[in-house]
């Protein structure tokens, strides 16, 4: 009986995350054919698509792997570069929505390549050491991507790591990759329904891992690494598979977010973004996916929403960061939240809210944990 | 309960989100720069400068008036675009920014999508003004400071030996790097094997500098910021080692370091545009009202770029006719047309006879400076 109504609110709750992305769409379709859409808003749409989809993929890591991972802006930037690289050079010869198709397809690819090269030795790792492996890993990518010169001429392409001199491209060449400047002229592809349709795919293909056998594994090793090891689970596979699965769609989201620039440089994946999408994890709630895709659409554009303090900004945004933060998780005031329920609900059924909430008690600990270091780090 | 409290923050948040701009009688100027985060003090330097300018502008009372509204993208491509969008919403005619290479970029493709006239005062790459026909500098290009400054060090003769320090990292710096070493390869100059570093190893350049001296280099090319720039004079005083240096606009603010022995930049000779101890009108005029605004702060170049594109649009909306109700495109082509003529020159802070290309690039002739008892003085 008690399985049975869990097993519902699953279901429902599932129901309301796709619903959600469904109704934001439609609502903003809404907005944009009454002729009320902004400029500031309409810019924002391909950044808020891309970050929620950060947000789910590092819930599969931090949430339900339960490993810190702050190298998470790598695995865009890989799928970035890869995708952008191809959209411009080969991409500029197809059909766009091939070019777009293909470009999302080897992006992806290639921050799950990535992810596999930095998956396998770092997954030894745990805890601490796996969030400093992730991060210097990051900043390799990011400074190796800074010094990249890539050109092409007649003779074919070159590669360089120091300067473009080296290339020693012919007069007719042409730059495609200028190290810390990136790649310049992106023939800009910003599309709300395609960000949408890869919200829904990702939210799809994580749902459904996560009430898997391989997702029932993954939360084991979460819950108990030894026992889950004891248990006879293959622990490098299920690690694998959460971190690679993550590090594909951050790919996709890099894709994504390129396209709708019209340069694209390294440095914007540094560890600050990381960080950031760390944040709207946290602040969702680990392992709640729901309470991430949120975060991720306030955390976007509050920066936006508060221009009106001008040089302010920055430092109102910081202390509603900290307000929200403590009105999520500061255990005072998460008890005082679900008394409220309880009172207006008539009927003391505070467990079932922490049911909704987050996925086991371990999970309040390490939540609380990581939500104070990580706001320290993000500062 | 979380869950539509979310939902209702989300929908108050988007709701405020639309609305629309109002009409004004005053022609609506954007500006865009880091205000905030570690390249602040650029985007600050120019706001002053703009917010001082536009104040000038309006306090001649001509039919020409300007609002300014400068918004901060904390030199990030990402939320440049957004100021960009959210200057749009303002009613923004022209776009005067913005102040760091990488966002123009960005902002670039979209004001050129949307056929906004773009004057920007300090991003200097050749990528800048190859975005769009409607994009134009105050500054130097990087290729162009490269080769005015090949030019200088081989028709002064400054130095038989030339070894250069930069910063690997940064399009400014590889910008003008670039095309310092194909035209000195023109000249005949014998320059060295360049030297890099980045921005996370600048703090001891003691290896970069030995290597200059270790090749014999009478003269050192600095296509470097001031504040690297501090360190390669220290490590050279250091060692010991006698060698004469040349800097580009970048080094401008090498005697405001804090920390820095000034007496260390003795001889040190610059290409700039703009010196805050000129003695003309005005310059000494401009110097004065940074100093009021800013509580005694000395302008930089940047401050001087930005006072330059407001005082630039100024003349050429008043050459163009431009009237606050002209659509943004409309003041765009007008602009366009006034920029790109023979006959428009501007006499600003950084140049007298600015005049511009069809490419965006301006042309102005470079001062050369040295640097003695802790002033500049004019080379030549």
């Amino acid at each position: 009986m008690a399985k049975n109504k869990k097993m519902k609110k699953t279901t429902r709750s599932n129901l309301l995350m796709f619903g959600f992305v469904i109704i934001f769409w439609a609502v903003i379709q809404l907005i944009s054919l009454t002729g009320h859409m902004t400029s500031k808003l309409n810019g924002l749409l391909i950044p808020v698509c891309a970050y929620m989809i950060m947000a789910i993929s590092l819930n599969l890591v931090v949430g339900f792997l339960g490993e810190l991972s702050l190298g998470h802006a790598a695995f865009m930037s890989a799928g970035a570069f890869v995708g952008i690289f191809f959209y411009t050079t080969v991409g500029a010869a197809l059909p766009k929505a091939a070019a777009v198709l293909i470009s999302f397809i080897m992006g992806g690819a290639a921050a799950g390549l990535f992810g596999l090269i930095v998956g396998v030795p770092v997954l030894r790792l745990s805890g601490d050491y796996l969030a400093i492996v992730t991060l210097a890993s990051g900043e390799i990518l990011k400074n190796v991507l800074s010094a990249l010169y890539v050109g092409k001429d007649s003779a074919g392409i070159h590669v360089s790591l120091k300067d473009q001199f080296s290339l020693g491209l012919a007069p007719d060449g042409k730059m495609l990759v200028k190290g810390a400047m990136g790649i310049p002229g992106i023939q800009k592809f910003s599309n709300f329904t395609v960000g949408i349709v890869l919200i829904l795919i990702t939210l799809a293909y994580i749902v459904n891992l996560k009430n898997s056998r391989a997702g029932r594994a993954i939360t084991a090793i979460r819950d108990d690494e030894i026992a889950a090891r004891a248990t006879g689970l293959n622990l490098t596979h299920y690690k694998l598979t959460a971190f690679v699965s993550a590090a594909v769609f951050a790919g996709f989201a890099g894709v994504l977010y390129a396209l709708n620039y019209s340069s694209l440089v390294a440095d914007k994946f540094d560890y600050n973004l990381s960080i950031n999408v760390l944040v709207m994890v946290v602040l969702g709630g680990m392992g709640n996916i729901f309470g991430g895709m949120i975060a991720a659409i306030l955390l976007t554009i509050l920066p936006e929403m508060l221009r009106g303090f001008s040089q302010y900004r920055m430092f109102i945004y910081s202390i509603v960061l900290i307000v929200m933060m403590l009105f999520n998780q500061a255990p005072v005031l998460v008890a005082w939240r679900q008394r409220l329920v309880a009172r207006i609900r008539g009927s003391k059924n505070a467990p079932e809210e922490t049911v909704e909430t987050a996925d086991s008690s371990y999970f309040e600990e390490i939540r609380e944990k990581n939500s104070d270091d990580s706001a320290k780090e993000g500062k | 309960m979380k869950k539509a409290l979310s939902l209702v923050l989300t929908a108050a948040l988007a709701a405020s989100f639309v609305m629309s701009a109002s009409a004004a009688e005053v022609i609506k100027i954007g500006g865009i720069g880091p205000v905030t985060g570690p390249a602040g003090i650029y985007g600050s330097s120019v706001k002053n400068a703009m917010e001082i300018a536009v104040d000038e502008v309006n306090a001649m009372g001509g039919d020409i008036q300007f609002e300014l509204q400068f918004e901060d993208d904390t030199h990030d491509a990402e939320v440049s675009v957004n100021a960009y969008n959210t200057l749009k919403d303002w009613g923004m005619q022209i776009l005067g920014g913005t102040v760091t290479t990488n966002p123009c970029i960005a902002v670039g493709s979209e004001a050129v999508a949307d056929n906004m006239f773009l004057l920007t005062p300090s991003a200097s790459s050749q990528d800048v003004i190859d975005t769009g026909d409607n994009i134009f500098q105050v500054c130097f290009t990087d290729p162009n400071q490269g080769l005015a400054s090949a030019d200088y060090i081989s028709s002064q003769n400054l130095g038989t030996k030339i070894g250069v320090i930069y910063n690997s990292g940064d399009a400014y710096s590889t910008g003008i790097l670039n095309t310092f070493l194909a035209k000195a390869d023109e000249l005949g100059l014998d320059v060295l094997e360049p030297q890099a570093f980045t921005d996370d190893n600048s703090t001891d350049l003691t290896t970069q500098v030995q290597a200059c001296k270790d090749g014999g280099a009478d003269l050192i090319f600095l296509p470097i910021y001031y504040t690297p720039a501090s360190q390669i004079l220290k490590a050279a005083s250091d060692m010991d080692y006698e060698v004469k240096f040349f800097g580009v606009d970048g080094m401008d603010g090498i005697l405001d370091v804090e920390g820095f022995d000034t007496s260390l930049a003795e001889g040190v000779m610059l290409l700039t545009p703009f010196v805050a101890t000129a003695t003309d009108d005005a310059t000494v005029a401009f110097v004065e009202a940074y100093k009021e605004k800013t509580d005694g702060q000395i302008p930089n170049q940047f401050a001087a770029d930005g006072y330059d594109v407001v005082m630039a649009l100024y003349k050429a909306c008043t050459e163009a006719g431009i009237t606050a109700d002209m659509s943004a495109s409309d003041v765009c082509d007008a602009l366009k047309e006034v920029f790109t003529s023979d006959s428009f020159s501007v006499d600003g802070l950084t140049g007298s006879g600015m005049t511009w290309d069809a490419s965006g690039a301006v042309s102005k002739a470079p001062h050369g400076m040295v640097i003695e008892n802790g002033e500049y003085q004019p080379m030549d």
